[in-house]
């Protein structure tokens, strides 16, 4: 058994005293009006009299029903589920006897409340067992106590505790409020793999029956009394900004309380690296129903004038950096012409190894590709929205919101008060994929209420939430490949940029693989803010990657999947260079994986078929795409998918999540694009930005999983980036044609090349 | 502002209100009915649909003044318990993942499978092509739609 020392969450299983009589008390709870549903969804559930917290995560009743607090904000990956089923299984409970329920903000008893970057599970994946196996360790001592006998000599098991020589037998309930009195161990044990019951075994939903009930769960569905309805007017083209307002008109219609402007920053603010806001001078509107502010938000008037360039330092995760924000009215056209220019010159070189220069002056023929993908908007289903009550110098928020922590410091600044006094709820959100992890909407929700002086839930329109984005950048990349007399690869170079980011991973496949290698980037500044997207960067560099080295497969006359299982074997055995970030091992596995539950064959001519494979997240995907044509338009008729994340906490939870992001891919490469004209998003709404629906999305999911006993990596991003690969190389081989740039469909005629 | 008898999941509601705004936000805003979710506010994206009488409708499109004598039901109304064989069968195919679109899917479903209890690919596909998941979960609303149909009390 591993023992694990308990003061890497020590802070959590610090209790609160005050509470020494049980019962856990929340801050404050804003959706009371879901305690009716959960009461008659747990009717079969006898409700405890009276609660003992064994620490910031759990409590148990007196009847052992057991309430487990989840620490991070949901978005659909289903962690309010797996989570608790950490806790749950070192605490060893029968599954049916958990309650589950959303922990509010607090970072000193639920550490980093972060949702994204496919961090939640492999972050939790300690602190969350090791809450549950110190609460059983308590409930094993308190046994031993009051039964006095050895500690040793207690099991406890499916919430029951016994003693095998006296035969005493006690439920979890029976001895919570002699245990909750107990010193935390300093050390405990974790179960080993081979011995969870509960993990690894497939768990519904715990909110299931709130969602298909339409339960007020998300933050768009708040209602307080007194509340008041806001909506944001930002500036019609990114370079712009408020010049004046007259909201006069506005003001005198039905509803209508009151028209502010707000600014989301004090003057000399330093900001962290998601205070990303491309308009931070803003009209509000205050009413008393979203109907009537959106009638009243057509009859502002208000002026708007271009920005000036400027530049900013950024406490950035990497430490400070300097972002250089252009004026101008930027268009998409522009866009790809400087791009064109930049990627005609030598970028920065990143990683060089070997003669790079050399083996492509001595090559027998050059492979050289160029793809290029546009920007992208998140269109969560769910547009942004917060609740804010400000009241003296203490704010009351919910919101739907991924990374809490980080808009703390920017909510204290702007409305001039502590930290300490601001309380935070997090309920579900409806979609995030990066989105929600850059909260000024937070922050205008807390200006607003503070200049109104009331409980406001600011709204952002479906038009607010596209046109105020904080997108997927536009990237382009170059691959050149060098083969020799005898078509043997001797070089690979990729050169690739983006505006204003580059999406380049210099230390990733296929390097370490190949003796002379050069990875070069390039960047080009805009004010058009951008920021993660369910898998930032690897969502473009997969696609690219993985479709030319089906083409460099082909050259060479090899099978695209045996083709990427040489170069493993070359970067295991004897990988070039150290700075390699991935394992050869894990990266073959899923290739092997899907070969062999897609019924792969070499130069099978009978299906239209694409393969790709990428790591990202710590995790390893990869996919088989099979399509037809049907009246010109692809038809995904399957896609079978191999991953490894390590141990699967809730199988079809994860398949589920791999099956979105497959759904998600497809859609994106074949439709997913914004572009601008004069700093105008070219798109304000569904009927403009096609988003994947039924009729397109893939008849067949087929989510196979590595089996092994490594601690959890990424699951929510890791099956999204390989699809554009698996995608341009499938429409090839329906086609004919090689497909470079993304969107791959459009409704003029297809841009390829 | 008008007066509106509104008859809402069996219930005959009263409310003082613009004749133009949307039933989404009547229900939303003033009758408490959150389940109905805003989307697009444009019919795009299916989010909001509720049943118009036996009908699957986009209630951001549908002023308050065009309802009528017509009942009107939400998901809050679709089942007593939360036990319509469409709910059941969304449980069991385990189909969310944020679950923002669900309520939409469950009524467009529903409304399906009361017209046509034993739908193909093709009819399923054409129904539901109004409604966007963003989480990309139509497989499983496929599945769980071939589970509901013909089950009792559709
Ligand atoms: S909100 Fe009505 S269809 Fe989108
Ligand atoms: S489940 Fe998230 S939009 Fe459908």
């Amino acid at each position: 058994m591993t023992k694990i020392n308990t003061h890497i969450g020590r802070r959590a299983f610090i209790r609160n005293t005050s509470l020494a009589s049980g019962g856990l008390v929340l801050g404050f709870s804003f959706l009371n009006s879901c305690k009716p549903e959960q009461a008659k969804e747990t009717a079969g559930m006898e409700m405890p009299k009276e609660w003992f917290e064994m620490n910031s995560y759990l409590k148990i009743g007196d009847n052992g029903i057991v309430t487990i607090y989840t620490p991070n904000p949901e978005f659909g990956q289903n962690i309010r589920t797996s989570m608790p089923m950490l806790v749950a299984e070192e605490l060893d409970v029968d599954w049916k006897n958990v309650l589950v329920e959303q922990a509010p903000y607090h970072s000193e008893k639920y550490g980093f409340q972060f949702t994204g970057g496919s961090r939640g599970i492999s972050a939790r994946w300690q602190p969350l067992r090791m809450a549950g196996a110190t609460a059983r360790h308590m409930l094993k001592e308190a046994a031993a106590q009051t039964w006095q006998v050895p500690v040793e000599e207690i099991i406890a098991e499916a919430g029951v505790l016994q003693h095998a020589a006296t035969k005493k037998s006690a439920g979890y309930g029976e001895m919570a409020s002699v245990a909750a009195t107990l010193d935390v161990p300093e050390e405990v044990q974790l179960k080993e793999v081979k011995d969870f019951k509960l993990i690894s075994s497939s768990q519904k939903n715990v909110d299931a029956k709130r969602i298909v009930t339409g339960a007020p769960l998300f933050g768009m569905d708040l209602q307080k009394e007194g509340m008041l309805i806001a909506m944001i007017v930002h500036p019609p083209a990114f370079g712009m900004t408020l010049k004046s307002v007259d909201g006069e008109t506005a003001k005198a219609m039905p509803g209508i309380q009151d028209v502010v402007t707000i600014k989301s920053f004090k003057d000399g603010f330093e900001k962290g690296g998601f205070d990303t806001n491309a308009f931070p001078e803003l009209v509000a509107i205050v009413g008393n129903s979203t109907w009537e502010v959106m009638q009243a938000k057509k009859k502002l008037n208000v002026e708007w004038q271009p920005t000036s360039a400027f530049s900013e330092t950024i406490a950035g995760f990497r430490g400070k950096e300097t972002r250089n924000v252009p004026a101008g009215l930027e268009s998409t056209t522009a866009h790809k012409a400087q791009m064109e220019i930049l990627a005609a010159k030598p970028g920065k070189i990143v990683r060089k190894d070997g003669s790079p220069e050399a083996a492509f002056k001595n090559a027998a023929k050059i492979v050289e590709r160029s793809y290029s993908a546009p920007f992208l908007a998140h269109n969560s289903m769910e547009p942004l929205n917060a609740f804010a009550h400000v009241e003296g110098d203490k704010v009351k928020i919910a919101a739907p919101i991924q990374i809490p922590a980080f808009i703390i410091p920017t909510i204290a600044s702007s409305l001039g008060i502590s930290q300490e006094n601001i309380e935070m709820e997090m309920p579900r959100m409806g979609g995030g994929f990066g989105r929600k992890a850059y909260a000024h909407f937070v922050v205008e929700a807390a200006l607003i209420s503070q200049k109104v002086n009331a409980p406001i839930k600011l709204v952002y329109s479906r038009e607010d939430d596209l046109t105020n984005g904080i997108y997927r950048p536009a990237y382009q990349a170059t691959y050149r490949a060098a083969l020799d007399e005898n078509n043997k690869l001797t070089a690979l170079h990729v050169k690739a940029g983006g505006v204003p980011e580059s999406p380049l991973f210099a230390n990733r496949f296929p390097a370490g693989a190949i003796d002379n290698y050069m990875a070069e980037e390039w960047t080009i500044d805009s004010n058009i803010t951008i920021g993660a997207f369910r898998a930032p960067r690897s969502n473009f560099m997969a696609g690219a990657e993985q479709a030319f080295l089906d083409e460099v497969a082909e050259a060479m006359d090899k099978d695209p999947i045996q083709f990427r299982l040489d170069l493993l074997k070359r970067a295991k055995e004897n990988p070039v260079g150290e700075a390699n970030e991935y394992d050869a091992d894990r990266y073959a596995g899923v290739l092997e994986l899907v070969r062999e539950k897609s019924d792969w064959k070499e130069n099978d001519t009978t299906l239209h078929r694409g393969v790709s494979a990428y790591f990202c997240h710590n995790s390893y995907a990869a996919h088989v795409l099979d399509l037809r044509m049907e009246n010109g338009k692809p038809v995904v008729e399957k896609v079978c998918c191999a991953i490894d994340c390590g141990v699967v906490v809730n199988p079809d939870a994860a398949t589920n999540m791999a099956e979105g992001a497959i759904t998600d891919g497809v859609g994106n490469a074949l439709f997913g694009e914004l572009t601008f004209e004069d700093g105008v998003p070219q798109k304000n709404n569904f009927h403009q930005y096609q988003m994947i629906r039924m009729k397109e999305a893939p008849n067949e999911i087929d989510v196979h999983f590595v089996q092994n006993e490594i601690d959890p990596t990424g699951m929510g991003e890791p099956p999204f980036p390989p699809v554009f690969g698996a995608m341009a190389n499938a429409l090839y081989k329906a086609t004919g044609t090689r497909y470079y740039k993304q969107p791959f469909i459009t409704d003029k005629p297809p841009l390829v090349g | 502002m008008a007066n509106f008898n509104l008859k809402i999941n069996g219930k005959t509601q009263v409310v003082d209100i613009d004749p133009t705004t949307p039933m989404l936000w009547v229900l939303r805003d003033h009758l408490k009915l959150v389940g109905t979710k805003y989307g697009c506010g444009i019919a795009q994206c299916g989010a909001c649909t509720v049943h118009l009488g036996d009908n699957a409708v986009r209630s951001c499109q549908l002023p308050v003044s065009a309802v009528g004598e017509q009942e009107i039901t939400t998901i809050e109304g679709l089942s007593e318990n939360g036990d319509h064989p469409v709910q059941n069968a969304w449980m069991e195919i385990d189909v969310p993942q944020c679950g923002y679109c669900q309520a939409g899917q469950i009524m467009s479903a529903s409304a399906l499978l009361k017209r046509n209890p034993n739908p193909s690919d093709e009819e399923i596909e054409s129904a539901m092509n109004g409604n966007i998941c963003r989480c990309g979960t139509y497989t499983r609303i496929k599945k769980a739609i071939k589970t509901a149909a013909n089950t009792e009390g559709v």
